[in-house]
């Protein structure tokens, strides 16, 4: 028995496309190009307007420079910083250590299905809203200050971190999962010892990820009421004290940088 | 705690033999079916000897596999007793199951050790049946488990390999590791699912060794699923052969003629003349 292979012998039939064309496609993204330039035209984003824009940055851009170093504003710029800090590591700590049974529930392959779309619309609720609208609810409910901060955080730490970890949890290999419970192995044993080995580098990942988005985060909720450094921005944007402005960004940034190198060294650790 | 030999049960020294042995699996009428209407099993019967070492031979995709993860109930059947050591394995709920499935110990074709956790982690693994979860969580082992894993690892030559992740071996030394996870369970049943398929020729012979020693020195029964005919004509003291879901041939290595073979996978062109 051979297998006969195509030769010079006998052409094709019929030329066949390896590269059909997809109008569906092709329909798309026309629309999304027509779309754009509708948008553009309603909201009169013209080119002209845009150098005015430009004229006017380079104005505010001068008279930012160069920063407010005053030990008076130096001292109430890290007074925020510290308790934007504090918000971020607390809202951190406590929205994974709630993600974690979160994610654990909605993880389609260890739990059964009510439990894990019951996890799962949980979590698609705690990701609907921006933290900040998340915030202003929490400063209206709990008041002004840092708690309100903390809890908006938690719940945007909730959703995200528990999203990623369900979708982990899915991703591991269930052969090993399978041959620890083939021990005789309880529940809470199999995840300890079957499941988390398999998921903890990139649990690790994720919290650092969140802890990052959380420092960011928390330098915003002040400016609805949250607590920490925002609220001092966004004084320092209405009062035009652009220079104080320049000195809370750039410790911002420095801050983000810094935490940039601390979590490459934290995550070679647990690889 | 002796370990003079550590594949050896502690001498428990049951000189006289009894013909019905408490180790004997009694399958009856075992049935499973994954889709309604399309059994993967159908009605299987048969007594597994409570010693030595069974080999269950057939092609891909005819039961095998099903069959020895329904004595463990990483299947659960569909009807159907499978009696052992007492008890009905078929029926069992919960705590009840997990203390049955903790003196059954399982050997699998990818060695399904945890990747990333230690050698040892993956032998103490072993004794998770045996304790609460708080204890798992700590590490907190007991003294003579771990003892106990390091002397099984030097055993099967891989003493200096304790600490390394599992993902650092090869082949052959995951599955010794695998058959040390499930001696760790003082398992009164060792159930292999392949063992041998992903390795290559020597490190099979090397494996089926293992487990037949195992079979001897502990006095267990050792069932092992294979496709290789020649190894399970080795090591086996018997041999089920199963077709479509249905046991064919069962009797010694001696007994199985081509005759059975081509029953068994079809064909015989693959025969050798």
């Amino acid at each position: 028995m051979s297998i006969i292979l195509p030769g010079a012998a006998q052409p094709p039939r019929t030329l066949r496309e390896a590269f059909p064309a997809n109008w569906t496609v092709r329909a798309l993204w026309l629309g999304l190009a027509l779309y754009v330039i509708y948008a553009a035209g309603i909201l009169q984003i013209t080119w002209a307007r845009f150098i005015i824009g430009l004229d006017q940055g380079g104005k505010f851009l001068g008279r930012m420079w160069p920063p407010n170093m005053q030990a008076q504003k130096v001292q109430l710029i890290t007074e925020g910083m510290l308790e934007s800090l504090q918000i971020a590591v607390l809202a951190t700590a406590f929205g994974v250590l709630l993600a974690l049974p979160l994610g654990l529930l909605a993880a389609r392959n260890l739990t059964p299905a009510w439990a894990s779309w019951t996890a799962r619309a949980l979590i698609a609720l705690l990701r609907t809203f921006h933290p900040v609208i998340v915030a202003i609810l929490f400063v209206k409910a709990v008041g002004f200050g840092a708690l309100a901060g903390v809890l908006a955080l938690v719940v945007a730490s909730m959703g995200f971190v528990g999203k990623l970890f369900a979708e982990a949890i899915e991703e591991i290999s269930m052969k090993q999962v399978e041959a620890v419970r083939a021990t005789g192995a309880g529940f809470l044993s199999v995840l300890i010892m079957g499941v988390l080995p398999q998921v903890m580098a990139r649990f690790v990942g994720f919290i650092i990820y969140q802890l990052d988005s959380n420092l960011r985060n928390s330098t915003m909720v002040g400016i609805v009421g949250g607590g920490g450094i925002g609220a001092t921005l966004f004084t320092a944007y209405q009062r035009f004290d652009y220079d104080v402005v320049l000195t809370i960004l750039l410790v911002i940034i420095a801050i983000i940088m810094l935490f940039e190198v601390v979590s490459t060294r934290i995550r070679r650790v647990f690889q | 705690m002796t370990t003079a030999e550590p594949l050896a049960r502690s001498a428990t020294g049951n000189g006289g033999e009894p013909h019905v042995s408490p180790r004997d699996v009694v399958i009856r009428g075992l049935r499973k079916e994954y889709r309604a209407g399309q059994p993967v099993l159908i009605d299987v019967n048969v007594t597994i000897a409570g010693k030595g070492l069974t080999a269950i031979i057939g092609p891909s995709g005819t039961g095998k596999s099903t069959l020895i993860r329904c004595i463990n109930r990483l299947v659960d059947p569909t009807s159907g007793q499978i009696l052992f050591m007492g008890r009905d394995l078929a029926t069992l709920k919960g705590g009840e199951l997990r203390s049955a499935r903790r003196t059954i110990g399982m050997v699998f074709q990818e060695y399904n050790l945890v990747e990333r956790l230690s050698v040892i982690e993956n032998l103490l693994c072993g004794r998770l049946g045996y304790m609460p979860w708080w204890r798992v969580f700590l590490r907190r082992f007991s003294e003579a488990d771990v003892q106990r894993a390091f002397a099984l690892l030097e055993a099967v030559g891989l003493g200096e390999m304790a600490t390394r992740r599992a993902d650092a071996l090869s082949g052959g030394q995951r599955q010794r590791v695998g058959i040390c996870r499930a001696i760790m369970q003082n398992p009164d049943l060792i159930l292999a699912d392949e063992p041998t398929s992903s390795l290559d020729p020597k490190t099979s012979v090397e494996i089926m060794e293992i487990l037949e020693r195992l079979a001897a020195d502990r006095d267990i029964p050792v069932v092992v699923n294979i496709h290789n005919v020649e190894l399970a004509k080795r090591f086996a003291d018997r041999i089920i052969g199963m077709s479509k879901g249905v046991i064919v041939f069962d009797g010694p290595p001696s007994a199985l003629e081509d005759r059975h073979l081509i029953e068994i996978y079809g064909g015989q062109g693959w025969l050798e003349p």
